[in-house]
C-alpha cells in the first residue's frame, strides 16, 4: 500500500518535472551560459561578462530597463485601482442575477487575441480614427490630433490588457468577504474610505497580491502593446531583447538582457511580497 | 421617563411581500426591550430599519425624539450587534474595539484608555492583542458588545447574539448580559426566537408573528395573560384543548363559562373575551396549572381522569405525558420533584385538576384552508 502511494506520486509528478526541466530550466540554463559568453578581441567565444557590462555602460539599455520596471509597477497599480471598484460592484452591489452576466461581459474582449484588441484601440485612437472623427464632427476639435504613440496611450492599452487577470482573483477574494463585516464597520461609524482601507483591502490582500504578480509579470514581458501603441522614443525592454535576438542577431547579448529581466521581475515580486507581508505559497493558492 | 426609541406604524415591503407590517412601540431610556418571534417573522428586518440599513416603506422611527429618516447607519446614535457578531478578523481585539472611536478621531491615548476599560468591563482585561480567532464563543460575544458599547450608543440593538452559543454558555451569558445592561444603563433592544432569553432579561417583550406585533407586555403578563392564541402557544408551554361553551355565569368581578370538551369533560373557566353560549373556543392550560391527584376537599377545581402514558424526566422541568381515557388527546402535566408523586407509573389511571382561574380561552381560530 505504501509503495503504491509512492508510485502514484511518481506518476503524477514526472510530467510536471519533465515539463519544468525541458521548457523552463533547460532554456534558462542555456540562456545563462550564452549570456556569460562573448567574443574576445581575437573573435573567439569565451567566458566574459561583457554582455552585462554593456548593459550598465550604455544608458539607453538601463534607462529602458528602469522605465519598463517603473511603468510596469504603475500599470499594475492603475489596473488595481480601476479593477477593485468593478470587482466590488460585481460581488457586493449588483443583485446575484446579474453577477454572472457582468463577469462574462468583462471576459468577452478576451476571447479575441491581444493583437486584435490592440488594433481595436488603434482604430479608435489614430489620427483618422473614430474618436477624432466624432470630436471634429461635434466641433470640439478643428484638426485631428494624434492620440497614439505616447506613454499615456500605451499605459491605457496595457491596463486594459491586464484587467482580467486582476479581476478574477479579486472577484474570488471579495466573494469570500462577509457582507456583515462591511455593515458592521459602517454601523460603527466607518466612512467609505475607512471601510475600504481597514476592512476590504486587508481582507482582499492575498487576491490583490496574486493579481498584481500576474499583471506585473505579464506587463513586464509584454511585447505587442508597447510596440504597437507606445511612442518611438519610449522603448520597452522586451523590444531591446527582441532587437538583440532578431535584429542584431546577438544571441549572447539578448540572453544577458533576458536574464536581467528575470532577475528584475523576481526582485520586484519578492519586494512586493515582503512589503505586504504575504507568502508566495499562500498567494498563489 | 425619556423615550429613547419610538417606532410608529413602520412597514417594510420587499416587492409585494410585507416583512414588517405596521409595527409601533416605544422604548424608555435604560430599558431592556425584547422582540420575540419565530424565524422569518421579520425581526432582523425591523432591526435593520432602526439601525439604518433598510429604509422603511412607511412609518417613522425616532431616536431621542429625532426623526431618523434618511440618516445613514454611520450617523445614527444606535449600534447593532450582528447575528453572526461580525468581528473583524483582520484586526486584533483591541483594534476591533477601537474601530469606532478611531472613526470619531479620538486621541490615541484616550482610545487606548477607553479600550482597556471597556475590556475590563466585559470581563476580558488585557485581551487587546489577542486575535479574534483565538477567542471562545462567549469571549467573541463580549468583544462584539464592547465594540459597540464603547461608542456609548443611545440604543444598542442585538440580533440574536446568543444564537451560536451552546446551552450552558447561553444560560450564563443571559445573566451576564442583563447585569451588564443594568450597569451601563444603555437602552437595549434585543431580538430572539428563544422565549426564555426574552423572558429572563427583558423589562418588556414584544411578541412578533408574520411581521406584526401580537402583544407588547411585561414577561409576567405575557405568560399569565396572553392576548392571542399565538402568544399562548409561543410563550411557554401550553396544552391546547378545543371546547364548546354551554353556559355563562356572570358574577360581580368575573365571567365564568361552562364548557364541554369533545371528550365529554365539563369544566368551568373564567374568560376575558367576548364569548357567548354556543361558541367554539380554544382552551389553553399550562402544564404547571394542572395539578396531580388534587386534594378532594378543594371544591372549585375542575377534575378529570387521565392515563399516564410516559414520564419525561427533566429535573425541575419534569413532565407527565398523559392521555384522556378512551381518547388520543395528549396532555402534558408538570411533575413536581417533591417525591410526593414518585409512585406514579406509566399506565396508572389518576386524577388531575385545574382551577377555573388558570384557564386561558380564545374564540376558536378559523382554520385557514
Ligand atoms: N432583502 C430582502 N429581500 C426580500 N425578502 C427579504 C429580504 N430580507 C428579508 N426578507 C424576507 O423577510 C422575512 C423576514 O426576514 P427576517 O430576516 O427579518 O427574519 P427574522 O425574523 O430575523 O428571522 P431569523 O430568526 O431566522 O433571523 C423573511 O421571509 C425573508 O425571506
Ligand atoms: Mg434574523
Amino acid at each position: 500500500m505504501k509503495s503504491g502511494i509512492r508510485w502514484g506520486l511518481v506518476i503524477f509528478i514526472t510530467p510536471v518535472l519533465v515539463w519544468l526541466t525541458v521548457l523552463i530550466l533547460l532554456p534558462q540554463v542555456d540562456m545563462f551560459i550564452m549570456s556569460i559568453r562573448a567574443e574576445n578581441e581575437l573573435g573567439e567565444m569565451g567566458f566574459s561578462l561583457a554582455n552585462f557590462k554593456l548593459f550598465f555602460l550604455e544608458p539607453i539599455y538601463w534607462r529602458t530597463f528602469a522605465r519598463t520596471a517603473i511603468f510596469s509597477i504603475l500599470v499594475t497599480f492603475l489596473t488595481f485601482l480601476i479593477t477593485m471598484p468593478i470587482a466590488f460592484y460585481i460581488t457586493k452591489v449588483v443583485s446575484p442575477k446579474f453577477q454572472g452576466f457582468l463577469s462574462v461581459l468583462i471576459l468577452m474582449p478576451f476571447w479575441v487575441s491581444e493583437l486584435v484588441r490592440v488594433y481595436g484601440w488603434m482604430i479608435l485612437l489614430r489620427e483618422s480614427g473614430v474618436i477624432n472623427h466624432f470630436l471634429i464632427k461635434f466641433g470640439l476639435l478643428n484638426k485631428p490630433i494624434e492620440m497614439l504613440y505616447n506613454d499615456a496611450t500605451m499605459i491605457t492599452g496595457l491596463v486594459y490588457t491586464s484587467m482580467l487577470f486582476m479581476l478574477v482573483p479579486l472577484l474570488s477574494v471579495l466573494e469570500s468577504l462577509d457582507n456583515s463585516l462591511i455593515e458592521a464597520a459602517y454601523d460603527l461609524g466607518g466612512s467609505v474610505w475607512s471601510i475600504a482601507v481597514r476592512i476590504v483591502i486587508p481582507h482582499c490582500l492575498p487576491g490583490i497580491v496574486s493579481g498584481s504578480i500576474v499583471v506585473f509579470m505579464l506587463t513586464l514581458g509584454n511585447y505587442l502593446t508597447p510596440n504597437l501603441m507606445g511612442g518611438k522614443n519610449g522603448l520597452w525592454f522586451t523590444e531591446q531583447i527582441y532587437n538583440q535576438f532578431i535584429a542584431s542577431f546577438n544571441w549572447n547579448q539578448g540572453s544577458a538582457f533576458g536574464f536581467l529581466l528575470l532577475i528584475l521581475s523576481s526582485a520586484i515580486i519578492w519586494l512586493g511580497l515582503k512589503l505586504t507581508k504575504q507568502r508566495l505559497g499562500k498567494v498563489v493558492q | 421617563m425619556q423615550t429613547d426609541l419610538s417606532v410608529v406604524n413602520v412597514i417594510k415591503k420587499f416587492q409585494d411581500f410585507t416583512a414588517v407590517d405596521s409595527v409601533s412601540f416605544d422604548v424608555e431610556k435604560g430599558r431592556f426591550f425584547s422582540i420575540l418571534g419565530p424565524s422569518g417573522c421579520g425581526k432582523t428586518t425591523l432591526l435593520r430599519m432602526i439601525s439604518g440599513f433598510f429604509e422603511p416603506t412607511g412609518g417613522t422611527i425616532e431616536i431621542k425624539g429625532k426623526n431618523m429618516a434618511g440618516i445613514p447607519p454611520n450617523k445614527r446614535p444606535v449600534n447593532l450587534i450582528f447575528q453572526n457578531l461580525a468581528l473583524f478578523p483582520m484586526m486584533n481585539v483591541g483594534q476591533n474595539i477601537a474601530f469606532g472611536l478611531e472613526r470619531q478621531n479620538e486621541k490615541r491615548s484616550v482610545i487606548k484608555r477607553k479600550t482597556g476599560k471597556m475590556l475590563e468591563r466585559v470581563g476580558l482585561p488585557g485581551f487587546e492583542n489577542k486575535k479574534v480567532d483565538q477567542l471562545s464563543g462567549g469571549q467573541k460575544q463580549r468583544v462584539a458588545i464592547a465594540r459597540s458599547l464603547i461608542l456609548d450608543p443611545t440604543v444598542l440593538l442585538l440580533d440574536e447574539p446568543l444564537g451560536a452559543l451552546d446551552l450552558k454558555l447561553r444560560e450564563q451569558m443571559k445573566i451576564e448580559l442583563k447585569t451588564l445592561q443594568t450597569q451601563v444603563g444603555t437602552t437595549f433592544v434585543y431580538i430572539t426566537h428563544d422565549q426564555s432569553e426574552a423572558l429572563v432579561m427583558s423589562d418588556h417583550v414584544a411578541v412578533m408573528n408574520e411581521g406584526k406585533f401580537e402583544q407588547v407586555d411585561t414577561p409576567r403578563n405575557l405568560y399569565a395573560k396572553p392576548l392571542t392564541p399565538f402568544v399562548a402557544r409561543f410563550v411557554g408551554e401550553n396544552n391546547q384543548w378545543s371546547a364548546k361553551i354551554t353556559g355563562i355565569e356572570d358574577t360581580q368581578d368575573e365571567r365564568v363559562a361552562m364548557i364541554k370538551t369533545p371528550e365529554g369533560n365539563v369544566f368551568k373557566t373564567i374568560f376575558r373575551e367576548n364569548l357567548n353560549t354556543g361558541d367554539d373556543i380554544d382552551l389553553f392550560l399550562r402544564p404547571e396549572s394542572l395539578l396531580l391527584e388534587p386534594d378532594p376537599s378543594i371544591e372549585t377545581l375542575n377534575r378529570f381522569n387521565i392515563i399516564v402514558k410516559s414520564i419525561l424526566f427533566d429535573g425541575a422541568n419534569s413532565r407527565i405525558l398523559a392521555l384522556l381515557p378512551e381518547s388520543d388527546r395528549e396532555i402534558q402535566i408538570s411533575l413536581p420533584q417533591t417525591r410526593q408523586f414518585d409512585h406514579i407509573q406509566p399506565g396508572d389511571k389518576i386524577e388531575s385538576g385545574w382551577s377555573p382561574e388558570s384557564g386561558i380561552t380564545f374564540p376558536r381560530e378559523k382554520v385557514v384552508p
